[in-house]
């Protein structure tokens, strides 16, 4: 199946034949042609990878022949509306958008779950991660992959005490990236601690036969802590000890990631808090990869605070090193991700790179002066004493039943705040059973003890052999489990959104196609709490359904507070019976040109009324803005604030082909009566019939502009192309009615 | 556990270190921590290991989960669930699946509990 960019993923070609389909690669897969500079556009870049065949370039980007400048470091978008089938749409945005790294997040409660989940039912925060939901999810990556020209990571979760079933299924599956860090599920998930260790070491063991590129769950202390920036040396040690274990099981040192983000966020003077850590952390890991997650510990609501704590977060991934950079929707702190914030924390990501693009060759960081040196040394101490302890105390599992963990202390400081985990405790406690002498499996990629040579001394490198190869070697034995669930899977949901699939109605949505969801922005001139209930009644008369206030934030305490609400709409807008105007057609520079050689054009043009702004004006006629000066058009400016009379006497006295009138000035419909004005003082004069009135300006509609008389009305957005086109058009109806 | 920040006089016998030093114990620090930890994990087995062993043996995530929660429930499991299944599939002349099944609908458990007669019974 191929894409094309202007027709629909569809869902039923991902499903249609899904039990037969088989990955076409396995391994994670970095980006191309870094470390080498590239032309682009006007620009040459120093960090970029290859540019893509199909993009959606940022929204500047028209100022510079749309470039699309790709960064080094590959860029994650995290996914988790809960319905694969929404999800799959959701990539294919931000692929184009520049995301070659898609996490899809779990459903809640996975963790818990002894074995693998089947069929598609649907998830909450996230997905349950089936065979079925995986494969399709990668067999619709294979085909944007295939459209945006670059391979694209899929990634999930091996955690939870299914880790190890979970690992297969994901090599079997071509899964490229996948989180996986036993202490993830001992400190937040209250897995039993040996369990969690013994089946890690099975997964790794998996993940690293199918070169799947592991990233650890660190980050999730600076997430949980009360003081974040203080558990900068506890975040060390848990970098370690899954980096040090992993590669102990056989991981190769580039396939492991670290999730590492910058502990702090505005008002904290994070940079100078954030920086000596990124530093000490790149220095002690400099074999690894460092996947750069952005700050969540101190989202709030407001989706431009994010957004600018990330971009500080970008700059020290610049200043320092990110392979994978990671993104965070800057609305994951009022609800589950939307797709349009998906999208925005790629831009960001892209924005930020490609602006800072080379920024190396002339900023640098001090990294011998006084305070990041002392700062640096000083993490590094700090965690070398947190180790130190761990031994004495008797290991780790010690350790963790002694709260070491999580503790808001900047170690060696100790708050008492930890998470204190049992070691015989937990989900899964007492599940662990030691292998016998004769313990053996014939399988690929099995860790630790395995007493083949009972049954052929030959095969102890190769166990799979006593059965004939496993499903890693022979993918025809893997055993595809439909659908489990009659009520609670896709084909019910497709059916329940059939008429929004299949026909020409469409309704607004956030997360799942049809969920009517809508965003609203107001200004109300109250007070907070006031504004609040104001706002719900406000969304309520609007006609929505489920209004909810999801952002508010005081502009001054009387004066009044700024609301975000969402709702809901009821209605589909039935695209067959919408009315669009078509798009203005532009002739080539050559037609226009050729058309004023053989006819030479003049126009007279003023801001009328009292308007001194000229800019608008200035863009549509001169020459050097690409207006219509440049096709050989005869222009006289008469300047700003001109009256209606001397205007239209102007025009008598040059014999001009048309008279150009500019306004920004739109109270009290001002505009459209000097409109008005100039279409009668022209029938009064004689000259209305020989003579084009063309009106410009940001508050001007055409149709409304017809209606008070005008030729024609340009608003926000034209160029000097289209009022040419317009001119020479109505010349030559003109020319062809008289 | 509460405790005050005692760095200064902790970090005593790392101050005459070099960077590069102090970076080399720290790797060596993280490496003893989880030597242990490797040992337990090359010795022992679980759940969902052996599940994940009879998925690569060609079984479905349901048939894996059936037979292994067998395996715990005769005291089997520190042979191995794939082995239990190769063992007796090659015994009885059969396929691996054929016998993956026979377990799933109860039968030739006590063939294999008289093959490793050791079991924990």
């Amino acid at each position: 199946m191929e894409l094309k960019p202007n027709e629909k993923l569809n869902i039923d070609n991902i499903l249609k034949d899904i039990d037969k389909y088989r990955p076409r690669r396995r391994g994670w897969h970095w980006r191309e042609g870094t470390g080498e500079n590239r032309s682009i556009g006007k620009f040459e870049y120093y960090d970029t990878s290859q540019s893509l065949k199909s993009s959606q370039p940022l929204p500047a980007a028209k100022y510079f022949e749309n470039i699309d400048p790709q960064p080094g470091p590959v860029i994650t978008t995290e996914i988790a509306s809960g319905r694969f089938e929404d999800d799959i749409r959701r990539m294919r945005m931000a692929a184009w958008h520049g995301a070659d790294h898609i996490m899809v997040i779990r459903t809640a409660g996975q963790s818990h779950f002894e074995s693998l989940i089947e069929g598609t039912p649907q998830g909450v925060g996230g997905i349950p991660i089936s065979r079925k939901q995986v494969r399709a999810q990668r067999k619709a990556l294979d085909f944007i992959e295939d459209e945006v020209g670059r391979p694209i990571n899929y990634h999930s979760y091996v955690s939870g005490v299914a880790g190890p079933e979970i690992a297969v299924m994901f090599a079997e599956e071509g899964v490229n990236g996948a989180h996986q860090d036993p202490q993830y599920n001992v400190l937040y998930r209250n897995i039993n601690m040996i369990r969690s260790f013994v089946d890690a070491a099975e997964a790794k063991k998996v993940m690293t036969w199918a070169d799947i590129a592991q990233i650890d769950g660190a980050h999730n202390a600076n997430a949980t802590a009360r003081e974040a920036w203080k558990v900068m040396p506890e975040l060390m040690v848990q970098h370690a000890i899954n980096s040090i274990f992993s590669v102990k099981i056989g991981m190769k040192k580039e396939n492991v990631c670290l999730s590492t983000v910058p502990p702090t966020a505005p008002p904290a003077p994070c940079m100078r808090l954030d920086l000596p850590y990124a530093v000490a952390l790149r220095e002690l890991f400099d074999e690894y990869k460092m996947r750069a997650q952005m700050n969540t510990k101190y989202m709030e609501s407001s989706t431009r605070e994010a957004t600018v704590t990330h971009v500080l977060n970008l700059l020290i991934s610049q200043l320092t090193r990110a392979d994978i950079q990671s993104t965070i929707t800057p609305d994951e702190g009022r609800n589950v991700p939307w797709h349009i914030y998906n999208i925005e924390a790629v831009d960001t990501a892209k924005q930020a790179f490609s602006g800072m693009d080379g920024l190396g060759t002339m900023v640098e960081v001090k990294r011998d002066g006084k305070e990041l040196a002392d700062k640096v040394r000083e993490l590094k101490e700090r965690a070398i004493l947190f180790m130190e302890e761990i031994l004495e105390v008797g290991g780790y599992f010690n350790a963790v039943e002694q709260g070491f963990f999580v503790d808001s202390g900047n170690y060696p400081e100790r708050n008492g705040d930890g998470i204190v985990r049992k070691i015989d405790g937990g989900v899964g406690e007492g599940t662990i059973f030691e292998r016998d002498e004769d313990y053996m499996a014939p399988v690929t990629a099995h860790f630790g003890y395995n007493n083949v040579a009972q049954y052929d001394e030959g095969l102890i490198h190769d166990p799979s052999a006593l059965i004939g190869g496993s499903t890693l070697e022979k993918p025809e034995k893997i055993i595809f489990i439909d659908e489990l669930d009659e009520n609670d899977n896709v084909n019910v949901r497709l059916e329940e959104v059939k008429e929004l699939r299949t026909t020409s109605k469409i309704k607004p949505e956030m997360e799942w196609l049809g969920d009517g969801v809508v965003l609203t922005t107001l200004f109300l001139p109250t007070d907070e709490r006031t504004a609040e209930f104001a706002a719900i009644e406000v969304g309520k008369k609007m006609g929505l359904e489920d209004v909810e206030v999801i952002h508010k934030e005081i502009m001054q305490e009387a004066e009044g507070t700024r609301v975000e609400l969402k709702g809901k709409v009821t209605f589909n807008i039935d695209l067959d019976e919408l009315v669009i105007p078509p798009k203005p057609k532009i002739l080539t520079e050559e037609e226009i040109r050729e058309d004023i050689e053989n006819k030479p054009m003049k126009i007279v043009a003023a801001t009328v009324g009292e308007d001194e702004h000229s800019v608008g004006l200035r863009e549509i006629i001169d020459i050097k803005h690409g207006g219509i000066e440049r096709f050989g058009i005869e222009c006289h400016i008469l300047g700003t604030s001109i009256s209606i009379e001397k205007l239209v006497d102007a025009a008598i006295e040059l014999n001009a082909d048309a008279i150009l009138t500019s306004t920004i000035i739109s109270h009290d419909d001002i505009h459209y009566k000097n409109m008005k004005k100039l279409h009668e003082l022209c029938i009064e004069k004689g000259i209305r019939d020989n003579i084009i009135l063309i009106a410009g300006g940001t508050q001007v509609s055409n149709k409304l502009a017809a209606e008070a008389g005008m030729d024609a009305g340009f608003g926000r957005g034209t160029k000097g192309d289209h009022v040419a086109t317009f001119l020479v058009e109505k010349r030559r109806e003109m020319t062809n009615e008289n | 556990m509460k405790r005050t920040d005692d760095f200064q006089n902790r970090r005593k016998h790392l101050a005459n270190l070099t960077e590069e030093e102090l970076e080399q114990k720290f790797w060596e620090l993280a490496s003893n921590i989880v030597d242990p930890i490797v040992e337990l994990a090359y010795k022992n087995t679980s759940p969902s290991i052996e599940r994940s062993v009879l998925l690569r043996m060609g079984f479905s995530s349901i048939e894996a989960k059936t037979i292994v929660d067998g395996v715990i429930d005769r005291g089997l499991m520190g042979k191995g669930a794939g082995h239990l299944v190769y063992r007796l599939a090659k015994e009885k002349e059969m396929e691996i699946r054929e016998v993956g099944l026979k377990l799933i609908e109860g039968e030739m458990w006590d063939d294999l509990v008289a093959i490793f007669k050791g079991g924990a019974y």
